[in-house]
């Protein structure tokens, strides 16, 4: 069975909503990560004793899921409906081939192993 | 009925202890034993209250300043940073022991104390009465010491992120003795030139260390700033605070600490302790209001950094002015105090390009200049009538009691107090500077001085601290 990754970036305050929808449809694993990135969003500025700061590089999370290949499309559908605002800034989603999956504690591969 | 009953029951009491079983010479003996125990009842409430702000002033630089300072760097320089003020807690005491005290507050000339309570010698439970009548003078010496510790503290906001520690401390001792020392000793030494209470030659007024704590160590934090140069990056690199929630904290501790600080200079636990409280406290308020509003306009946002530094620098203001203006004059100060050094701070440092890390002096050195010379203006005899003409009537303090000549003595203290921080700060950064060299190496700088100067990190990164 094929395996394809799912690392999405989305807005901080998105991730619980996110998340409930992901294990609805029956993602049962991810993992978490706070990254900071920017792509089309502007930065803000930040005032220190009268000195300007810009900040470009935004708060953001990003998930990693590896799915068989038959979730992913119900998987990016809960991640899309359920992190967007319209707004600019919302985040993306990036889909890549996984070629093997092993489980440190048996040894599991391939699907069976997610 | 129940007055009533209580009044008889006086009597009876009253009745006892007087006619009855009393004579006139027992009388006597009485009433002297009733002074003493009145007497000791006031000298164990002034020395509560004092012992509570030494621990109060003690306060101010650990955790207070080490948080304040602390939050202001970046994490990498965050323990160095909080160890060069609980530093201060440790060298400066021994130093107060073995002679800081004697040079501070020895009857020596008008401008150093002598050496008789060198080793603390002499300095025990009987009060020294030139200075604090009501209280041991031991009491009195750890209180000082507490204004010792913090003062050089304070510079090192300057050189933050960049001096080494041994440096850094060597530079203290000497600092502490050749310029604080003479500066606390001609404000409040007895015989110091500048003592309005003890008979100095040009009697300025300073309640709590406007010139001997905030403008001498302001002014040579900039002397520290401009001697050792910019840190690497500065201004192009950004060096945004590492956590304004640490500053806040800190800046919070000041202010309650700054109480002991300001209203135990009345060195008693009576109504000028509680006018400097007051003044204190509607200082920093205004100063807090009147940086924030400069900001808003400014920046189009207050800030939480903002309000915090506008009351630290309202209560710089209003320390040499504590103890002799209303709460109204104390507001009015304030108000200048948080625009005056928020210009310092936003505008003239940018405008003149040096970096004074922490603005130690854009708000020690600026706010402690602005309110020694408001005090000259504001001081008025009903808060506090410590100046007085021949016949010992007390006579006008400020300008707005008509006694201009108090600005101008305002003015040559404060002269004489930036005078004695750069000459001073600038001989000793060159001696130490030949002997250990100031700055760390420009690597150690780029690691950042807690790794390269203490081995160790403020913030647990190892996978392994989970």
């Amino acid at each position: 069975m094929q395996m394809t990754k799912i690392e999405a970036v989305i807005q901080p305050s998105k991730l619980e909503s996110v998340k409930e929808a992901l294990i609805e449809v029956g993602v049962d694993g991810m993992t978490v990560l706070e990254v900071r990135g920017h792509g089309r969003q502007k930065g803000h500025t930040e005032f220190y004793r009268g000195r300007e700061y810009t900040v470009d590089l935004l708060p953001k999370i990003k998930l990693e899921i590896v799915l068989p290949d038959e979730l992913v499309e119900k998987a990016v559908q809960a991640i899309v409906t359920n992190a967007r605002t319209g707004k600019i800034g919302d985040g993306k989603i990036f889909l890549t081939r996984i070629d093997e999956a092993i489980r440190i504690r048996n040894d599991e591969r391939g699907a069976a192993a997610l | 009925m129940k007055v009533w009953s209580v009044l008889v029951l006086l009597l009876v009491l009253l009745g006892t202890q007087i006619g009855w079983t009393q004579t006139g010479g027992d009388a006597a003996d009485r009433i002297a034993k009733l002074e003493q125990q009145v007497t000791d009842a006031r000298g164990a409430a002034d020395n509560a209250w004092m012992l509570v702000s030494s621990a109060l002033v003690l306060m101010m630089t650990g955790p207070g300043l080490a948080l304040f300072y602390g939050g202001l760097v970046r994490k990498k320089n965050v323990l160095s940073t909080m160890l060069q003020s609980f530093a201060m807690m440790a060298i400066i005491t021994i130093l107060w022991g073995v002679i800081g005290y004697s040079l501070c507050f020895g009857s020596g000339t008008s401008f150093i104390g002598g050496l008789e309570y060198t080793f603390l010698r002499g300095v025990g439970a009987a009060p020294n009465a030139v200075y604090a009548a009501t209280i041991p003078q031991q009491t009195f010496m750890v209180y000082q010491l507490m204004f010792a510790i913090i003062t050089p503290a304070l510079i090192t906001g300057a050189f933050a992120e960049r001096m080494k520690f041994s440096a850094m401390a060597v530079f203290m001792v000497l600092w502490s003795l050749i310029v604080y020392a003479p500066m606390a000793h001609m404000v409040w030494g007895k015989g110091g030139l500048l003592n309005a209470a003890l008979g100095g030659r040009i009697p300025t007024l300073d309640f709590a260390g406007g010139t001997v704590v905030h403008v001498t160590s302001g002014v040579s934090a900039l002397v520290c700033a401009l001697y050792l140069g910019k840190r690497i990056g500065y201004p192009h690199e950004p060096t945004p605070p590492h956590s304004v929630v640490l500053s806040f904290i800190g800046a919070c501790l000041l202010w309650v600490g700054w109480f002991g600080f300001n209203a135990g200079s009345a060195l008693s636990a009576g109504s000028l302790a509680t006018s400097a409280f007051v003044a204190t406290h509607f200082g920093a308020a205004a100063a807090t209001l009147s940086w924030s509003a400069a900001e808003w306009i400014r920046n189009g946002k207050p800030s939480a950094l903002g309000a915090v530094s506008g009351a630290v620098a309202g209560l710089v203001a209003i320390t040499p002015a504590a103890g002799f203006v209303t709460p109204m004059a104390a507001i009015v100060i304030g108000l200048v105090a948080g625009v005056f050094c928020y210009f310092m701070v936003a505008k003239v440092k940018a405008k003149f390009n040096y970096d004074d890390s922490l603005d130690a002096f854009g708000v020690h050195g600026a706010g402690g200049t602005i309110g020694a010379l408001l005090t000259g203006v504001f001081a008025v005899s009903a808060v506090n009538p410590i100046l007085h003409d021949a016949s010992g009537n007390s006579i006008a303090l400020g300008l707005i009691e008509g006694n201009a000549r108090q600005l101008l003595n305002q003015a040559i203290g404060v002269v004489i107090a930036w005078v004695l921080a750069i000459v001073g700060t600038l001989a000793i950064l060159k001696l130490v500077d030949a002997i250990i060299g100031l700055r760390v190496p420009a690597e150690h700088e780029i690691q950042g001085l807690d790794l390269a100067q203490h081995g160790e990190e403020g913030y647990a990164w190892d996978a392994s601290a989970v």
